[in-house]
């Protein structure tokens, strides 16, 4: 909440926690479902990947998070030695979107999302 | 000001405060990670009091039921005593054998009295623990309302060492000392219009039985499909229980299914396929998924393609020990 009270930010203005647990089960159903990704999730217990799909999606959403650039470098070493580019964090942003949009949020929050993904393609990967 | 009672310490939670914050001020450690109600690595369980509903966003419903909550999320507003999870399900009873029988070739249904309180829901599994020390895991096929004895379907393997044990020399009048329950794979009353698909295999039929029995016991309306697959005919039990089971509830639905042979009365091929290629939408299902853990691995993946959220896919891959 603003100090005018009036515009709240963009985690609350989406619905916070509720609209993370909401998004979670979609957006990771299209993950595994997209080819250009979908083997960098292959293997993992699914409940431990959906609950860093939340860490995720908590993140985007602009929601309380400790994370840090250092950290998200870490989180996703591994995954740059197998590979991981700027397509696939194309991808995953597509699909971010996608879920967004399927849950019938504003365009509007769904590119000031895009936006905060954007800031970490760095940190993601690595460079 | 509320206080939580842990171990044997009680700390007082001051307001704002969370209870992770408040046992850990006390020097007290209970693990962490995230401290965001994401990771659930603080997940802890309220025996006493309860927890708000904050505190269990995310959380399976089958959790939720039993008092769980994260401690990272939870400023509780009354007094809790709280355990970490694994303490919480240890509860040792002794129970006798009162009745063997062989449901088929190698699966042994096994009643057993329980000496003292044995507090557990269909579908949930306990430990055995014999008298050197070996454990293992099995599911519960009775209903607390509706059985007044514990129910297992114990199912031989080669060289198998408690099932060795259990099949051979155990006999009727026999104690075993028993522990648990534990598991998240149980009947929830509150949603009787919901449908329910449950896929297992060999004695993973064990706790679906339970399951369903309860489910229909409660009054169950939604729809309830139960697919039970075997390597072949020799392998499936309890067939003619679960065909008259159907009959009498129109809304439960019995398909055996078989891997190998034809016949009329089998459906032919892997269960979790049959089950699947019969239901490709699951949006708003509940799912059951119990026995060979590929079988779980997969479906659980199949189900949740096909629409089912991961909260509601309860599964008990019947993980084999490591150690023998
Ligand atoms: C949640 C849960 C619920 C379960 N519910 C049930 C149930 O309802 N019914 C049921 O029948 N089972 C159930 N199980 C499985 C059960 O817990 C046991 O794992 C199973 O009965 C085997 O126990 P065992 O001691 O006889 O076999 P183990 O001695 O543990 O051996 C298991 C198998 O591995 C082989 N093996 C053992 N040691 C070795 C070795 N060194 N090298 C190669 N192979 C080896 C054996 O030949 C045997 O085939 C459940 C498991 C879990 C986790
Ligand atoms: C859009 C920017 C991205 C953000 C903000 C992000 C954020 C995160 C976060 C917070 C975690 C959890 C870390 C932890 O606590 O362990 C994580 C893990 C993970 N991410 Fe990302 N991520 C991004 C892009 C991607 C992309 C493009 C991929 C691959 C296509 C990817 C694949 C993974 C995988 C596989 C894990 C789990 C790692 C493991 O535990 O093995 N991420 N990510
Ligand atoms: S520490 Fe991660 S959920 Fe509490």
């Amino acid at each position: 909440m603003s100090e005018t009270g009036v515009t709240t930010n963009l985690y609350d203005r989406l619905g916070g926690a509720a609209a993370v647990d909401l998004a979670v089960n979609n957006f990771y159903r299209k993950v595994l479902v997209d080819d250009r990704i979908n083997y960098f999730f292959e293997g993992v217990d699914m409940e431990r990947q959906a609950a860093k799909q939340k860490a995720f999606l908590t993140f985007v959403f602009g929601g309380p998070n400790n994370y840090t650039g250092l950290d998200m470098r870490k989180a996703h070493t591994h995954l740059v030695a197998n590979g991981l580019n700027d397509s696939h964090f194309d991808a995953v942003v597509e699909n971010l979107g996608a879920t967004l949009r399927d849950l019938g949020v504003a365009e509007a929050d769904i590119a000031e999302v895009a936006a905060l993904a954007e800031t970490t393609r760095n940190d993601v990967l690595n460079r | 000001m509320p206080t939580i009672a842990f171990q044997e310490c009680t700390v007082e939670c001051a307001p704002d405060e969370t209870v992770l914050d408040a046992l850990t001020r006390q020097g007290l450690e209970i693990p962490s990670s995230c401290r965001n109600g994401v990771c659930q690595t603080c997940l802890m369980r309220a025996t006493e009091g309860k927890p708000p509903r904050t505190a269990q966003q995310g959380l399976k419903e089958t959790l939720i039921a039993q008092g769980y909550f994260l401690a990272c999320m939870c400023k509780p507003t009354e007094s809790l005593t709280a355990s970490l999870p694994d303490e919480a399900v240890v509860q040792r009873v002794s129970a006798r054998v009162i009745y063997r029988e062989y449901l088929n070739g190698d699966i042994l249904r096994l009643r057993l009295l329980p000496y003292g309180a044995f507090h557990y829901r269909a579908g949930q599994f306990l430990q055995i623990r014999r008298p050197d020390g070996v454990i293992r895991s099995y599911s519960i096929a009775s209903v607390s309302e509706i059985d007044s004895l514990i129910e297992l379907h114990i199912r031989l393997l080669p060289n198998g060492s408690m099932t060795t044990w259990l099949h051979k020399e155990v006999r009727e009048g026999d104690c075993l000392e028993i522990s648990g329950a534990s598991g998240n794979c149980f009947y929830l009353p509150g949603a009787p219009a919901r449908n329910i698909l449950l896929v297992g295999t060999g004695s993973g039929l064990a706790p679906l039985w339970g399951i369903i029995r309860s489910a229909l016991h409660e009054g169950h309306q939604g729809e309830i499909h139960l697919y039970h697959g075997s390597y072949n005919v020799a392998g499936l039990y309890l067939e003619s229980e679960l065909h008259a089971l159907a009959e009498h509830h129109p809304q439960f639905h019995y398909y055996p299914c078989v891997d190998e042979g034809e016949g009329a009365a089998h459906h032919s091929g892997r269960a979790d396929k049959i089950a699947l290629a019969q239901h490709k939408n699951l949006s708003d299902w509940q799912v059951y998924l119990c026995g060979h853990p590929e079988m779980v691995k997969s479906a659980k993946r199949s189900a949740f393609l096909a629409g089912a959220n991961l909260t509601d896919i309860y599964a008990d891959p019947f993980v084999l020990s490591k150690t023998p």
